[in-house]
């Protein structure tokens, strides 16, 4: 722990241990560990002096912020008005039933996390999902199937 | 990239500016600029820039052409597109094998590749320049035109289109409260949402008396559906910053931030990108070309919280705290950031003061309608055949909109209505179609103008399923701080909900009224108090639709699961198999050339028979 412990620390220090900047940290911290795990909550909550529940207030309250492990890949649909009215429900009641888990969740295996966001941004293309990173326009329910095995062919 | 060195002085600036219009007027090489914002990248813009500079490599066209790549063009319908400059045709929904045609063909041979033309749908004919095309030719594009014009990552790119030349037009010629004068005459009102006088709110923020002020752009973009000011950001992010330089100078300010939303991290890196380099040419920081005017930006990324684009719940997130909105007054005029003086202007708004304070007030009030000044940018997404960005002078009719730039509804369906303002918005009726687009008739339409959201619905649209989406975004968003809110959303959402689902009742609807009221009335910030609006505006305008769904428990549209079926129309069937494979319930069985059956009993309405049926064999009812 005492290593994880300098990398954390060294996110605090970039923001000068201040305490306005608890919400960039915490978008480091999950972006490093992909959630934010207790451990390293507290070490944040002791730099910075502030009670761990406040922190976990904060995490609670934005939905960027996740406290459980998140699955190695990360399935994003967007469901947004214009995603929405083009169909975008569907579409993720196809990955709920391909991944064989809820909107929100993480397979047994850790392998996806399906989560859903309120738009993207691309709404002219949607429906949209992000796989990885990677955005994919225009999805419909049966390109659903061959999205997942061309991204996950390797595994 | 050459290294600039630093600007020391307002005359460098005008020389820079000077020398960067020049090169770009006596620029020899066509310019064949690709639009590649998040948008044009997702449908594989990167790959044709690659496919693209190959060919260019292969034939030796180096010294005949180059490529720019670009913020997005706002046709979002025919990404990837490219225009060939400085000719201007418009080439769509290129594909990475069409690079080596456009270099030998259109550079080379200077002809017109027509299979890559737009074809106007009302004609039937293909359009090559990029002014004729229907969905450009009624748009007034002051302010997303430029985007075509520039690599956003590249500061005298900006410069050579006279970029920063309203910087020194008032930090030279103009006092700050000429500037604030000029944005008060010129009309401009916030294009975040509420549509508030910008200039008479710098007038407040410059009045209240402060050693330390700050400034705030709100990037945060909650309206699901809306997207220009991801856009702006990404497509002309130093328009943005040169617009809150000149506030910052005329308010006071010496600090400035850029909240923004979680999901644009190309935004984030083309202002980003557009900070450090302003920072390194001298335009930010201290003693600003030689003056003694101070000024800092710095980004603040938001995690994920629709109402953090409120003012004060914004102002929370940045000090690092629960984005919760408080009470209004103190205005942040008065008491913002950290108890100071803030002034707080969306990403659009500031995008229009630069060209305010180049042409003038007269100018840009000659734009628009009596109480809406300039333009706006609208997202035209949905149910349209043109889907992208549009920027019209206000006052044009949402038919103009909807069918002279937006092409109409695809696949020979029916207008229902087009949702305007995003959650606190509403939904517009067919037969108010001639409303005129300003902040007042949308107003008494029910609606909103909001941050430009202007989602298109057909007859396929259900809405009463589209109140109950919005009803379950803003109970979702609610903070919950109070209950008018926190329960109104959520018992409104249950109250419709049982209506898709068939279990609505007599009363209900005269119940969700005087509940939709409560909510607006007793809630402190903008979300509770235009929460009712989705459902108060479908209420109004399609009031037959909910009395279907809870009189004859029928969903017109063919959305709300529990009340429809799918079945097979045996007239239209040609027994392709085509439904068979999708099927994940194995529901649907046939031979080939053989009328195929539905086993009700099997069939969970995803939907995926409707959407592989060629023949519209697949009835929803
Ligand atoms: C729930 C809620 C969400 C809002 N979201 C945004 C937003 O995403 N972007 C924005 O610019 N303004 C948003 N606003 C409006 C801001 O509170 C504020 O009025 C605006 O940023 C002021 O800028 P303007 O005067 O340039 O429009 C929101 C308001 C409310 C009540
Ligand atoms: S609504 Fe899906 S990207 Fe905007």
């Amino acid at each position: 722990m005492e290593a994880e412990e300098l990398k954390v620390k060294s996110y605090i220090t970039k923001y000068n241990n201040e305490k306005k900047a608890l919400i960039s940290i915490l978008q480091e911290v999950q972006e490093e560990y992909n959630y934010l795990p207790q451990e390293v909550l507290k070490i944040v909550s002791k730099a910075l002096g502030i009670p761990l529940i406040d922190i976990i207030g904060v995490a609670t309250f934005y939905r960027a912020f996740s406290l459980e492990p998140r699955g190695k890949h990360l399935i994003t649909v967007c469901l947004g008005t214009a995603c929405h009215v083009r169909g975008g429900p569907k579409i993720l009641e196809e990955f709920e039933r391909k991944l064989n888990i809820d909107a929100g969740e993480t397979s047994k295996d850790g392998q996806f996390s399906l989560e859903t966001v309120a738009c993207l941004g691309c709404c002219a293309i949607g429906p949209v999902v992000v796989i990885d990173g990677d955005y994919h326009a225009q999805i419909t329910i049966r390109k659903v199937g061959s999205i997942l095995k061309k991204h996950f062919k390797k595994e | 990239m050459r290294k600039i060195k630093k600007i020391k002085t307002i005359k460098d600036l005008e020389q820079s500016i000077q020398s960067q219009i020049q090169a770009r007027k006596s620029e020899k090489k066509s310019v064949l600029t690709v639009s590649a914002g998040t948008c044009g990248q997702a449908r594989g813009s990167l790959k044709v820039i690659k496919s693209l500079e190959k060919a260019i490599k292969e034939q030796n066209l180096e010294d005949k052409v180059k490529i720019k790549v670009t913020g997005c063009h706002g046709f979002c319908e025919a990404e990837p597109n490219i225009i060939v400059q400085p000719v201007n045709i418009f080439y769509q929904k290129v594909q990475p094998k069409d690079a080596k045609d456009i270099t030998s063909e259109t550079i080379i041979n200077n002809k017109v590749i027509d299979q890559l033309l737009f074809t106007d749908l009302a004609t039937g004919k293909k359009v090559s320049n990029e002014n004729n095309i229907p969905f450009y030719k009624k748009q007034k594009r002051i302010i997303l035109g430029d985007n075509t014009l520039i690599d956003p990552t590249d500061m005298d790119d900006y410069l050579s289109i006279g970029g920063y030349r309203s910087l020194v037009k008032a930090l030279s010629d103009m006092t700050q409260e000429e500037i604030i004068e000029t944005v008060k005459q010129s009309g401009l009102r916030g294009r975040g949402g509420a549509g508030f006088p910008t200039g008479y709110k710098w007038e407040f923020a410059r009045k209240t008396k402060s050693d330390t002020k700050y400034i705030i752009c709100n990037a945060d973009e909650g309206d699901p559906g809306a997207y220009m000011d991801r856009s702006l950001l990404e497509g002309n992010p130093h328009r943005v910053l040169e617009g809150m330089i000149i506030g910052a100078f005329a308010i006071g300010a010496g600090e400035g931030y850029i909240y923004a939303r979680d999901e644009y991290p190309l935004a984030v890196e083309h202002i980003s990108l557009a900070i450090s380099k302003a920072e390194e040419m001298g335009l930010l920081g201290k003693n600003i070309l030689g003056t003694d005017f101070d000024f800092e930006v710095q980004i603040v990324k938001g995690a994920g919280a629709f109402v953090c684009g409120e003012e004060t719940a914004l102002i929370a997130s940045v000090e690092g705290r629960v984005g919760e909105p408080r009470q209004r007054p103190p205005f942040p005029a008065v008491k913002g950031l950290w108890g100071k003086p803030t002034n707080i202007n969306n990403v659009e708004t500031w995008a229009n003061i630069p060209l305010i304070i180049e042409k003038g007030a007269e100018w840009f009030s000659r734009i628009g309608t009596n109480g809406s000044k300039g333009t706006k940018i609208f997202s035209l997404v949905g149910k349209i055949n043109n889907t992208g960005l549009v920027e019209v002078p206000m006052g044009i009719t949402l038919r103009e909109i909807i069918f002279d730039i937006g092409g109409g509804i695809p696949g020979g369906k029916d207008f229902k209505a087009v949702q305007t303002g995003g959650p606190s918005g509403g939904c517009i009726p067919k037969e108010m179609l001639d409303l005129p687009v300003d902040y007042e008739s949308l107003a008494k339409v029910g609606s909103i103008m909001g941050s430009g959201g202007m989602i298109v619905m057909d007859e396929n649209t259900c809405m009463v399923d589209v109140a109950k989406f919005f009803l379950n975004f803003l109970r979702d968003e609610s903070c919950g701080k109070c209950i008018s809110c926190r329960e109104g959303t959520q018992r409104m959402w249950e109250i419709v909900t049982d209506i898709t689902e068939g279990k609505g009742k007599k009363g209900d609807l005269e119940f969700l009224e005087a509940l939709a009221k409560a909510t607006r009335d007793a809630s402190m910030c903008g979300l509770g108090q235009t929460a009712a609006n989705p459902v108060l505006s479908t209420i109004r305008h399609f009031k037959d639709e909910y009395e279907a769904h809870i009189k004859d428990k029928k969903c017109p549209a063919g959305v709300c699961k529990e009340l429809i079926q799918y079945s097979i129309i045996a007239e239209n069937c040609t027994g392709c198999l085509a439904c068979i494979k999708p099927c994940p319930q194995d529901a649907i069985t046939g031979e080939l050339k053989k009328v195929h059956v539905l086993d009700q009993s099997k069939c969970i309405k995803c939907g995926a028979c409707y959407e592989a049926c060629n023949f519209d064999a697949i009835k929803i009812e």
